[in-house]
């Protein structure tokens, strides 16, 4: 199986390839559009700000390439918010596969939270889907960010911190996890191991 | 919800684990991936590791062992101990660090925090800030706790977070090492005032020591080593102890 990582200016990417190579999975990482449209599986990694994201994806034409992609993707992170219309970091217009917006955490009156979000937080309302097929019983998993994709009819599962948020995203052939699964043990890897058993398209 | 987070700490020299580890689980305990491994599989939610290599020529012992806990260890990561520049710190992200962290740098140069959270991202860098308290007042420290400097922590810990600092990794000198509990007053005050987390660190013995911390004390995380490598306390029944004195754990 071919599995690609696209590479933009977005951080974190290695810890993802580590992750793939523990389930035996040699990803490549390319910005090359043939090599991504030629995957069979295509992973939007990363951590950074929106804006500069979406610039560096529109200048090489990636914007395009991820809206026609056919074969099972999936956006992690930052990754899951450019997915979405539009993201309140810098008023940024998204790729809008997912009709959800993205907006910043905004500490409620007087409450303890901080923000970013980080830490270990529980997934809840978990919608069938194979994606969250044969899940571990601790549904904690890693979170380290900012903002955060409003809940829409696509939300796979939801987060509470401060209020709910979409913790996952599936729309046809995208899915989508806010968290980091390459950093959340156990139920991280059955998550990217569902992802690569997901039926080629 | 979002969850407390325990953390060890273990010390690295040369690329080996140093100051006592008692694991009969472990052919060698002196290996820091063996021994994260082992911590991330009885639930550490986070792990610290702080070269306290003397020499610069060994920091790529540093980078190679970084690589080797990213391939192995599925929990997040800090690396920190003697990082002094963009370029110290994009070399162990690359490596798969998660977060790096950085103390007397920061306290020599502090516009290295601007800089680098606008290279990395704030999300990726923890400060650390080592505390001493004389005549009533609480005094930041550098080189391991022996060199007092004219910051006072709390404000200190302020012009960090207005920096661009992810995280405040917060050492209490005077109850590092004592067993005797974590500084509450200083914790809930820094932690209490900041819109970033708060790791607490020094002086944990006991799992009441742990509750205390996150509930007075307002630590997000809290940190320890000894007591851990020691096994004076286990990780699985420290977090079962905490839920059940109604602190939010990972399980």
């Amino acid at each position: 199986m071919k599995v690609v990582l696209i590479k933009y200016n977005a951080g974190n990417v290695q810890s993802v390839l580590y992750a793939l190579e523990r389930l035996g999975v040699e990803a490549e990482l390319t910005d090359e559009v043939e090599k991504i449209r030629a995957a069979d599986r295509v992973i939007f990694p990363g951590q950074g700000e929106a804006s500069s994201a979406m610039a560096y994806l529109k200048e090489r034409k990636l914007d395009q390439v991820i809206r026609e992609i056919k074969q099972p993707f999936l956006g992690v992170c930052l990754g899951l918010q450019l997915l979405c219309t539009h993201s309140e970091e810098n008023d940024t217009d998204c790729l809008g596969i997912f009709p959800v917006k993205v907006k910043r955490f905004i500490p409620s009156a007087g409450g303890q939270e901080k923000v970013p979000h980080v830490g270990w937080n529980s997934l809840e309302n978990l919608v069938k889907n194979p994606l969250l097929k044969d899940l571990p019983d601790s549904k904690f998993m890693y979170y380290v960010h900012s903002y955060y994709a409003e809940l829409g009819e696509h939300t796979l599962a939801t987060t509470t911190y401060i209020h709910d948020f979409t913790a996952m995203l599936h729309r046809d052939n995208y899915w989508a996890i806010q968290a980091h699964p390459e950093k959340s043990s156990n139920l991280g890897e059955k998550l990217l191991e569902n992802f690569l058993a997901l039926p080629s398209t | 919800m979002l969850t407390k987070r325990i953390i060890p700490c273990l010390d690295i020299k040369d690329g080996r684990t140093v100051k006592g580890v008692n694991f009969v689980e472990l052919r060698d305990a002196g290996d820091p991936v063996a021994l994260a491994k082992l911590y991330s599989e009885q639930g550490a939610d986070e792990l610290v590791f702080l070269d306290i290599t003397a020499t610069v020529d060994k920091r790529k012992t540093l980078v190679d062992l970084v690589t080797q806990v990213a391939k192995e260890v599925r929990i997040p990561f800090t690396v920190g101990g003697g990082i002094g520049s963009i370029e110290d710190v994009y070399a162990l992200l690359a490596a798969g660090a998660d977060k790096i962290s950085i103390n007397s740098a920061a306290v020599a140069r502090p516009e290295l925090v601007d800089a680098l959270a606008r290279e990395f991202g704030s999300q990726c860098i923890v400060v650390a800030i080592d505390s001493r308290q004389m005549d009533g007042v609480d005094w930041v420290h550098t080189h391991g706790g022996r060199k007092a400097t004219t910051l006072q922590t709390k404000a200190w810990a302020k012009e960090l977070a207005d920096r661009g600092a992810g995280e405040i990794l917060l050492t209490s000198m005077d109850h590092d090492g004592t067993k005797a509990g974590f500084a509450l007053e200083l914790t809930a005050a820094i932690s209490g005032g900041l819109p970033i987390p708060v790791i607490a660190s020094g002086g944990a013995g006991s799992m009441l020591h742990f509750k205390e911390v996150f509930t007075s004390g307002k630590a997000d995380a809290a940190l320890a080593a000894s007591i851990f490598h020691f096994k004076e306390i286990g990780i699985p029944e420290l977090k079962s102890y905490l839920e059940k004195e109604g602190v939010v754990v990972r399980k």
